[in-house]
């Protein structure tokens, strides 16, 4: 298994399954009409899209005419916070401290614009409390964004009691479910979301693809302006083929996988919390992503630990402050409330349906000897008595 | 990302461990991403007749450190402290610009091992060595010492 490389990085992004793939073929060569074209070109390339609209809304229980094709989850959360902020003008949004960079982004630049905003906090394994939420509601209060599941931790939110309360006060809910979906349970009428952020390439579907779902009724300012297309919120020419694999990919992920890749994720947690001592495992036991594993060890420095796996064809990823351009330990963490020093040996390991249990445990095995090999160079690492 | 030196001593680490009986040790720290390195010498006459190290930190800072001993290995001390943070990249076939601040911290903890060794045994310390010794401590990482043992 030497030369073989084992991909453990699928919360960053996933191959395209062979069916998406083949799926999408025919829209770039053959059927490549315009969607907005009256000729047949153009209404093959138009039925393409609404199918996928369907077959998209149903994975969340919402009507197709709800979900507007986006060019992934950056573009979804941006046009969520800005379409929603540029539509009331003015007030207050809620979040929290442990949102995507998509999120945070836009929310510096609302503070900018004269929007306020408030960042919850969470518990020790990710959680954000509901009634932190209600708590935070205030008189101006136009939306609330809160991240379905975490993309470092894999912590999963009870979406469905937050949206109880934003309902039940009549403030919008959004939820940047880009690492749940098709993971997690998504219905928005049960869970009572307004809008909802979402992408293909995590879910082994291509790059450069996502929807947002904006319930009925629920007004929002195109943040691009152009063509009537999607509904006159998302001006472009549709990405056909992108959006076709984006609708195959939905349909073929989830299901049975879930549970096969739970089983993967524990063996993986379990394997390497026995079997190395001085780990700990960030985010929470149980209200986690089925394929996420985060550890932190201790006395060692996280990149330095990817590159020694990467060496031995793993490919995992780090929240270390050594890792990043500004030199500063993951939010993520720090919002768990690690010490600075407690991020610095972070890893995380996400896996995806296509990885065998033989992978993990040769990659459980390298993770331990590497571990192992960085300890014998640090300078705060002694074998315990 | 590293060049394919930075690499080889990344996976392949010189003078790694403690010096049982080392004359002197560099204990330095990154204020910014919170690595740690500690520097060995052992001194014979005027030269370092061994030189290891131990490394909290990123392959650069490791990278960096076992380069740094390997060349000051050898070296008269006056040559040692003549060893700069430029070398030690040029010799690595270059790093990352964000990745520049590990071989100062390697270089720096050599010149805090010779600084101790001088102290301890009243030899005479340069200005410069004094100033430089004074700037890294200024600038030494703070929250690493007690955090990162594994108790
Ligand atoms: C939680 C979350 N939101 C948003 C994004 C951004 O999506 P995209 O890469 O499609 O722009 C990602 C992944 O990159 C993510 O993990
Ligand atoms: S030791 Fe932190 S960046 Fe090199």
């Amino acid at each position: 298994m030497d030369n073989k490389r084992i991909y453990l990085d699928h919360a960053a992004t996933t191959p395209v399954a062979k069916e998406v793939f083949e799926a999408m073929l025919p829209y770039f060569s053959e059927r490549y009409g315009n969607a907005s074209s009256l000729h047949s070109f153009g209404q093959e390339a138009k039925d393409a899209l609404e199918e996928s609209r369907e077959r998209i809304a149903k994975r969340m229980n919402s009507g197709a005419e709800e979900i507007i094709f986006t060019s992934g989850g950056t573009e979804s959360n941006n046009l969520a916070l800005k379409g929603i902020a540029a539509r009331k003008g003015k007030g207050h949004i809620i979040t929290s401290k442990i949102e995507h960079a998509s999120i945070l982004a836009p929310c510096r630049e609302l503070v900018n614009q004269g929007f306020s905003v408030t960042y919850l906090d969470v518990d020790e394994y990710g959680l954000v409390d509901p009634g932190d939420v209600a708590g935070a509601l205030r008189e101006d209060t136009i939306l609330v964004s809160i991240g379905h599941a975490n993309n470092e931790v894999g912590t999963v939110q009870d979406i469905g009691e937050i949206g109880k309360i934003t309902r039940e006060k009549g403030v919008l809910l959004h939820t940047d479910a880009c690492q749940s979906f098709t993971k997690e349970e998504l219905d928005v009428k049960k869970q009572c979301l307004d809008l909802v952020s979402i992408n293909a390439h995590k879910i082994h579907g291509p790059k450069g693809v996502g929807a947002l779902y904006i319930r009925e009724g629920v007004k929002i300012i195109p943040q691009s302006q152009g063509g009537e297309h999607e509904k006159n919120i998302r001006a472009g020419t549709e990405n056909v083929a992108g959006i076709v694999g984006f609708a195959k990919a939905a349909e073929i992920t989830g299901g049975k996988q879930v549970g096969y890749m739970k089983g993967l994720r524990d063996q993986l947690i379990k394997g390497v919390l026995s079997g190395v001592e001085g780990v700990r495992l960030n985010g929470h036991p149980e209200k986690r992503l089925c394929n996420n594993a985060n550890y932190g060890f201790e006395g060692i420095e996280g990149e330095a630990l990817l590159l020694r796996l990467d060496m031995r064809g793993v490919a995992c990823s780090t929240g270390s402050a050594c890792s990043s351009r500004s030199l500063m330990p993951s939010h993520v963490l720090l919002a768990l409330g690690l010490k600075p020093e407690e991020c610095h040996g972070s890893l995380r390991a996400t896996l995806g349906m296509e990885n065998t249990k033989e992978e993990i445990d040769y990659a459980i095995q390298a993770i331990k000897e590497e571990v192992s090999n960085l300890r014998g160079i640090s300078p705060f690492w002694k074998r315990k008595q | 990302m590293y060049s394919k030196e930075v690499m080889e001593h990344f996976m392949h680490p010189r003078n790694v461990g403690e010096l049982a009986d080392a004359d002197a040790v560099g204990e330095v720290g990154n204020p910014v991403c919170g690595d740690i390195m500690w520097i060995y010498i052992k001194v014979k006459g005027d030269r370092l007749a061994d030189v290891k190290f131990k490394t909290l930190g990123c392959a650069a800072a490791i990278a960096t450190s076992s380069k740094v001993t390997e060349l000051a290995k050898g070296m008269t001390i006056d040559e040692a402290l003549e060893l700069s943070n430029k070398q030690i990249v040029e010799s690595l076939g270059g790093l990352p610009p964000v990745k520049v601040h590990c071989s100062v911290l390697a270089v720096d903890g050599l010149k805090e091992a010779i600084y101790d060794y001088l102290k301890k045994n009243g030899r005479p310390v340069s200005e410069k060595l004094v100033r430089e010794h004074e700037r890294i401590n200024s600038e030494k990482c703070e929250t690493g010492e007690h955090s990162h043992n594994g108790k």
